[in-house]
């Protein structure tokens, strides 16, 4: 199978931090240790794999496990349009992943929207403030025990500067 | 609270602010700016002022009753994106759709990426002062939605493409509809071009204005025609092919500089592509015979009292289109996916049960376990829909990867160092949909 090359590749190359791998509705996918994110996205990044682009990176809150966050990265490659889908599992409290910003340019945004809905922080991140929502938002809306119809207080007014 | 601008900025730099509402920000987003005279020297994008929590919506409502926020994503081209999340859906079904939708499909999307490039462009040219460019392609557009209204029902938030298909077939005229929109837009096109190709306002504001190299591009994820007016060929029609686009013969324009001109002539010219592939659509598409009326409804319902009538039902003009004679050719047979047709429903007890737990709480449409990602090819890029299946009758979380997003994230790098009066330009020619962007 051609899109199982890559992930034997990486398996071979991080037996240790590649978890699982599998083949799902088509797509690759591959569940990795988070501390070795940077190394197995600047792994995929180089030749020959040639996954120059991060498509979307955007996060999943399972609140009843406790690795409760799970990231989720697409890469992808303009030669043969190969897509690969890259997990990382993070723990609840404090949950931190580093930041591709070196990697990739819209990782910036990326991670900043990531921040702002899921409150996962990317050490490493040159900015990392809410994206969508503004500044003195409490919360993140985004992960699951944050009600649909929360209403937030209103902001006292701001002092002219 | 100060922003990262302020906070950075040298003290005798002039600090102006463009948007929240401005006239040439289409689309409420701000711009700060850092000047130096009329020189940018830095600025800071501020984005979410359209920000309306679709994906924690999406999380809450049903899998039928989410795609009318589908249409609110790029409302310029909502059947496209109604397709991308259709598709999404039917990737973790498994669905088969068939080939009349399939080319409806095809035939719609090409028509609303039209009208979006259209869109686009007519802002841009007049955000540059050629105001009867603008009229023009709005003029375009109009013809084009004529025929999407014509089969749809509505110009802007049609909810057309649905999980299994499409909702109705197309309209009896739709043929006449369609060659009228083609022809004035190609008239449009042509005239378009003669007004702007060569004018030196337009190329004075356009040309060397905002150049993207294509590692940059590739770097910041940009994708459509933003992507290859810096001269990469991708275009998921053509990279992975989805519905019938492995059997329409279209080309990919490509760029050469990545300026702002470059992104104003690669979506002049894959509008005559698009405008080949509805040509080519219409062809299969071509049907003679009409569905003969049949009874009123409540005539139907009450000979049902008795005995099953005779004859088909006739149903209600917003239901023209999805007889059930054409059912078989507009959706997909799964019973478990689609509703069924609006005769049953009327006239026999498991028709009514069918339909009746197709819009049940917790019946209905239940995608088992899983996780998709399904791309098409958008207005303005690959427009991505990551969903993710816990098997009940609601996406446990759904991520849309809009294609502007990336896009406008460069908006930074690509004015640094130019003027003020650049900035609408390159704006323009970004095409940012505050519906999509913010979500």
């Amino acid at each position: 199978m051609e899109k199982e090359i890559v992930l034997t590749a990486l398996r071979e190359a991080f037996p240790a931090d590649v978890l699982e791998t599998s083949v799902s509705l088509g797509d690759p996918v591959a569940v990795i240790r988070p501390a070795a994110l940077a190394e197995v996205m600047t792994f995929l990044k180089k030749e020959p794999w040639n996954f120059t682009m991060l498509l979307d990176a955007t996060c999943l809150d399972f609140p009843e496990r406790p690795e409760r966050f799970e990231m989720v990265y697409h890469v992808f490659a303009l030669d043969g349009a190969r897509r690969l889908r890259v997990k990382a599992s993070l723990p609840g409290e404090g949950a931190a992943i580093a930041s591709l910003t070196g990697l990739w340019k819209n990782a910036d945004w990326l991670e900043r929207e990531i921040f702002d809905m899921f409150g996962v922080g990317f050490p490493g991140h040159p900015d990392l403030q809410r994206l969508f929502m503004y500044d003195g938002f409490e919360g993140h809306p985004l992960r699951k025990d944050y009600p649909l119809r929360k209403r937030q207080p209103r902001l006292p007014m701001r002092p002219e500067s | 609270m100060t922003t990262r601008l302020q906070s950075r900025a040298r003290p005798e730099s002039l600090l102006l602010n463009m948007g929240p509402s401005h006239p040439a920000m289409h689309g409420t987003i701000r711009v700060m700016l850092e000047l130096d005279g009329e020189r940018i020297l830095n600025s800071e994008v501020e984005v979410g002022y359209l920000h309306r929590g679709f994906e924690k919506t999406c999380e809450h409502r049903t899998w039928f009753n989410l795609l009318i926020y589908t249409d609110r994503l790029n409302y310029v081209s909502p059947l496209i994106n109604n397709l991308g999340y259709v598709m999404a859906v039917e990737k973790l079904l498994g669905l088969e759709i068939p080939e009349r939708a399939q080319w409806i499909r095809v035939l719609m999307s090409e028509l609303s990426r039209v009208s979006d490039h259209l869109t686009c462009l007519a802002a841009m040219a007049m955000e540059c002062g050629a105001f009867t460019a603008f009229l023009y392609k709005m003029k375009a557009r109009e013809f084009l939605w004529d025929v999407i209204e014509q089969t749809t029902g509505a110009r802007m938030t049609t909810s057309y493409v649905r999980v299994g298909g499409v909702r109705a077939d197309l309209h009896p005229d739709f043929e006449a509809a369609v060659r009228r929109g083609v022809d004035e837009t190609r008239r449009v096109l042509k005239d378009v071009r003669g007004l702007l190709d060569k004018n030196t306002i337009f190329l004075g504001r356009t040309r060397d204005i905002a150049v993207m190299t294509p590692e940059n591009a590739v770097s910041y994820g940009w994708t459509g025609p933003c992507l290859r007016s810096t001269g990469v060929a991708y275009d998921v029609r053509r990279a992975q092919p989805y519905l019938t686009y492995d059997r329409v013969a279209f080309d990919i324009p490509v760029g050469e500089r990545g300026d702002n001109f470059d992104r104003y002539l690669v979506r002049m010219r894959e509008m005559e592509q698009s405008l080949r592939i509805i040509e080519q659509c219409l062809k299969p598409l071509v049907r003679t015979s009409r569905a003969p009326a049949g009874l009123e409804p409540a005539e139907a319902i009450r000979a049902a009292r008795d005995r099953k009538p005779e004859g088909p039902v006739r149903l209600s003009p917003n239901l023209e289109g999805s007889e059930k004679d054409v059912y078989p050719e507009i959706m997909a047979s799964a019973k478990e996916a689609v509703i069924p047709p609006k005769e049953d429903a009327y006239t026999t007890i498991e028709g009514l049960i069918a339909h009746f737990k197709h819009f049940m709480k917790g019946h209905g449409l239940r995608p088992p376990k899983g996780e998709a990602y399904c791309a098409v090819e958008g207005g303005n890029g690959e427009l991505g829909f990551y969903i993710v299946s816990d098997g009940s009758d609601r996406p446990y979380r759904l991520h849309l990867r809009a294609p502007c997003f990336h896009i406008v994230a460069a908006l930074e790098e690509l004015i640094r160092g130019r003027y003020v009066a650049d900035v609408i330009p390159t704006f323009g020619s970004m095409n940012m949909i505050g519906g999509e962007l913010d979500r």
